[in-house]
């Protein structure tokens, strides 16, 4: 069973039927999971806390090798702390979330991702292909071997890039919304779901 | 990079869609989530659904359709329509709106939009400006293009920037419905005293009319019956410009 973290704000309605997942803010759901959606719509603050409850049981999930998908702010998530609120993340990766330059925020759109060679979740997808995204902050990893994609955006009319996707071990993230990037999107989630 | 957008547009009344759509493959062309299904197939980049049902009690409806399309297609989409509350805001994206456009009642509770703004994420809250064109400039107008504000909509632009809009919906009224294009002026006047981006609205008649938005500072052009009426192919608007060296996703 694929469980889809149910934070409060936003519908993961789109999510829920790509995966044939289960939304639940139940930590004993949770635990019973093969997999887990941390999905992101909202403010970060708000959003850590309405993941208070299930905190410790994601992180044991983590820790026990269960494969863990960030999408979007669910993706920021997994950091210590964003500029955009007060509240801690999960720290399950390092690196600061930092607001994109004031000209190119909010990045609302398609764009183009590229992933890097051995990028598991985009491996059938053509370098350059368009995914959706809305987001006005990025991640910016201390590692960066744990990069596995980016996007490039324009600010100053020169050209910038931030991580479009990460992965550790069993933790995965992306920073577009992969359940509104039509056909694109539903291969990386099915990717997702035949780990 | 980020591509330049095609928006189609759909009028939703009591959970159908309202003008006439000409798509040949339609079973139901009232019903918005097939005909939001076409569009996805279609290669539309976004949907926006504006909701004129008169009564409120009948929000129930909208939300249930908010619900079914959510389900079933996998792009993003826009809803608005009578929005007054951050509740009203809550319930549209808990049942599965990616972003949500306020317009009369922003002007009426400029603080709506900072709280729904905070509620979503700044990115996902859009406000809708509906602007007739004066002797001094563009004159917002509310209630359906009903009421003009005495607001300039260059100024009111800037100021929902600052309370937290992530986008604007802009829509000239002496443009919309005329097919001749959309008004560029209004739209470069806008684009140009503001950092998010702008969608342009009204006047949407032939391909060249997205070139000359997008040149003029539009991140996204909105449409609705050159698209409904099949008077032209999504792909081919989208050939249009990129062989104008505009960036469209393919």
């Amino acid at each position: 069973m694929i469980a889809i973290v149910d934070l409060g704000i936003g519908n993961f309605a789109s999510v829920e039927k790509a995966l044939e997942g289960r939304i639940t803010m139940s930590p004993e759901v949770l635990d019973r999971a093969d997999k887990i959606v941390l999905p992101g719509v909202g403010n970060f603050g708000e959003v850590v806390e309405q993941l208070r409850p299930m905190r410790k049981t994601i992180l044991r999930k983590i820790s026990s090798g269960t494969p863990l998908l960030g999408i979007c702010l669910g993706m920021q998530l997994l950091f210590p702390e964003s500029s955009e609120g007060e509240g801690e993340g999960l720290s399950v990766l390092q690196g600061q979330v930092s607001d994109l330059p004031a000209d190119a925020s909010p990045h609302i759109g398609w764009n183009q991702v590229f992933p890097k060679e051995g990028n598991t979740l985009l491996e059938d997808i053509e370098p350059g292909s368009f995914f959706y995204f809305t987001h006005s902050y990025y991640v910016n990893p201390e590692n960066e071997a744990i990069i596995t994609g980016r996007t490039e955006y324009e600010s100053n009319d020169q050209v910038g890039a931030f991580p479009a996707t990460v992965r550790r071990e069993n933790v995965f993230g992306v920073q577009f919304h992969p359940e509104k990037s039509s056909a694109n999107g539903q291969r990386v989630l099915k990717k997702f779901k035949q780990l | 990079m980020l591509a330049k957008r095609i928006i189609a547009a759909l009028d939703i009344k009591e959970g159908r869609v309202v003008k006439g759509i000409q798509f040949k493959k339609l079973r139901d062309a009232g019903d918005p989530v097939e005909l939001a299904k076409e569009y996805e197939v279609a290669g539309i980049d976004e949907l926006v659904f504006l909701d004129i049902t008169a009564s409120r009690e009948d929000r129930k409806i909208l939300l249930d359709l908010v619900k079914q399309v959510s389900r079933e297609v996998f792009i993003p989409f826009t809803v608005g329509g009578g929005i007054k509350t951050v509740e009203g805001v809550r319930q549209l994206a808990r049942n599965g709106a990616d972003k949500v456009f306020m317009n009369t009642a922003a002007v009426d509770d400029p603080d709506l939009v900072r709280k729904s703004a905070e509620v979503l994420g700044r990115a996902n809250l859009v406000v809708a400006i509906d602007g007739k064109k004066t002797e001094e400039g563009w004159e917002v107008y509310t209630h359906g293009g009903t009421r003009p504000r005495s607001i300039s909509v260059v100024s009111w632009a800037q100021r929902v920037e600052g309370l937290g809009a992530g986008e604007i919906l802009l829509t000239s009224m002496d443009t919309d419905g005329t097919k001749g294009g959309f008004d560029l002026e209004l739209t470069s006047s806008v684009a140009g005293a503001i950092d998010i981006p702008v969608i342009a609205s009204g006047g949407a008649g032939q391909p060249d009319h997205f070139l000359d938005a997008f040149r003029s500072g539009a991140s996204a052009g909105l449409a609705a019956s050159i698209f409904h009426y099949g008077e032209y192919d999504i792909s081919e608007v989208k050939k249009y410009l990129t062989n104008r060296g505009i960036n469209v996703r393919q």
